[in-house]
C-alpha cells in the first residue's frame, strides 16, 4: 500500500493499544477467567463482548450509514460481511473445542504475553500450529482441485 | 421444581463474584480499539488473520500467499503489537506500578497446565481460520454489524466451548 497515508500505521497501532488496554482490563488475559465463564462460576465474560459489542454496533452501524469514506484509506464505510458455508460452522466448533479446552483465543493471549504470562507462548505457539495445518491442508487441496480443473 | 423456585438461589455475587463494572469497562475499551481503526481506515480489524497472514512472512504455501494476506500483514504486526503493548501498559503502569512492587510481583502466570494450552491453542488456530474469524472479529465485529454467518458461528463455539469446558471441569482436571 504505497499510497497510504502517513498516519495509517500510526492510528492502526493506537487502535492496537486500545484493544490490549481493554483485555487487560476486563482480565480477558487470564485463561482461568473464561473458563469461569464456561463453568458458569462467573458471568462476567458476557459483558465483555455485550461493552464491546455495543461500541462496534454504534460506530459501525452509524459510520456505514453515512454514505462517507474513511480519512486514512479513501475506502468507503460498509459492513463487510463474510459469507456463510459449512466452514463457518466446522470452525466455529473446532474453535469451541480449543477455547473451552484452554480459555484462549488469539486477541487475549496476544494481550496475555503484555502482561507477563509468559506460558501463554505455548498456546501462541499452538495457535500458529493450527493455522499452518489448516492453510498447509487447504493449499494441498486447492492444488488438488487445479490439477482435476487442468485434466477436464 | 420450576425455575421460578430456583430462582433466588442464584444471587448476583455468585453469577458475578468480581462485580461486572471491569467486564464492561474492558469490553469497552476493546470496541473503542476496533472503533478508532474502522474510523481512520475502514478495516473491520479481527485479532485471528495475524496468525495467517504473518505465516506470509516465512511460508510459500499457497493459501497464506494469498493477496488479501500480503497486503495486511504489516499492519497486522503493529496491530498486535500494540495489543501486546497496551495490556502491558495498563497492567504494569496503572493496575500494578512496577516500580512500587517490582516486575515479580506485577507480572500474572496461569496454572492451566502446558498440555490444554497446545492442545486448546491448536484447535483454535485450526478453528479460528476454517471458520473465518475469533472473538474478535466474530464475536465483537460481526455480532455488532449484525452478520448472521458471524451470529451462527458464535453461537456455536460458545456452546461447544460451554460443553467442553464442562466435560473438562467434570473429569476433574484441575486447573
Amino acid at each position: 500500500m504505497s499510497d497510504q497515508s502517513p498516519l495509517f500505521m500510526p492510528l492502526i497501532f493506537v487502535g492496537g493499544l486500545l484493544f490490549g488496554v481493554g483485555l487487560a482490563v476486563s482480565h480477558m488475559t487470564h485463561p482461568e477467567v473464561v473458563l469461569a465463564f464456561l463453568q458458569f462460576s462467573d458471568l462476567g465474560l458476557a459483558f465483555v463482548m455485550g461493552g464491546a459489542g455495543v461500541v462496534t454496533m454504534i460506530v459501525i452501524g452509524i459510520a456505514s450509514r453515512s454514505g462517507r469514506v474513511a480519512p486514512l484509506t479513501g475506502t468507503p464505510y460498509g459492513r463487510r460481511l463474510k459469507s456463510m458455508d459449512r466452514n463457518v460452522l466446522y470452525g466455529g466448533t473446532i474453535f469451541g473445542v480449543g477455547w473451552g479446552l484452554s480459555g484462549i483465543c488469539p486477541g487475549a493471549a496476544y494481550a496475555s504475553v503484555g502482561v507477563g504470562n509468559y506460558p501463554i507462548l505455548v498456546a501462541i505457539a499452538g495457535m500458529f500450529l493450527g493455522a499452518y495445518a489448516q492453510g498447509y491442508w487447504r493449499s494441498a487441496r486447492a492444488a488438488d482441485r487445479a490439477d482435476v480443473a487442468a485434466g477436464d | 421444581m420450576s425455575a421460578l423456585e430456583l430462582l433466588p438461589l442464584v444471587t448476583y455475587g455468585e453469577l458475578f463474584p468480581e462485580g461486572i463494572t471491569r467486564y464492561a469497562v474492558g469490553g469497552a475499551f476493546i470496541g473503542l480499539g476496533i472503533a478508532v481503526v474502522y474510523l481512520g481506515t475502514a478495516i473491520i480489524a479481527g485479532a485471528s488473520t495475524f496468525l495467517e497472514t504473518t505465516l506470509s512472512y516465512v511460508s510459500n504455501q499457497s493459501r497464506f500467499q494469498q493477496s488479501r494476506f500480503l497486503a495486511s500483514r504489516d499492519w497486522r504486526v503493529v496491530f498486535t503489537a500494540g495489543i501486546v503493548l497496551g495490556a502491558a501498559g495498563y497492567w504494569f503502569l496503572i493496575l500494578n506500578p512496577v516500580w512500587e512492587v517490582g516486575f515479580e510481583a506485577a507480572a500474572w502466570q496461569t496454572d492451566v497446565q502446558l498440555w490444554r494450552l497446545l492442545a486448546g491453542g491448536f484447535l483454535v488456530g485450526v478453528g479460528t481460520r476454517l471458520g473465518k474469524g475469533c472473538t474478535s472479529g466474530h464475536g465483537v465485529c460481526g455480532v455488532g454489524s449484525f452478520s448472521q454467518t458471524s451470529i451462527v458461528n458464535v453461537a456455536t463455539f460458545v456452546l461447544v466451548a460451554i460443553g467442553t469446558a464442562q466435560v473438562v471441569m467434570a473429569m476433574g482436571v484441575q486447573p
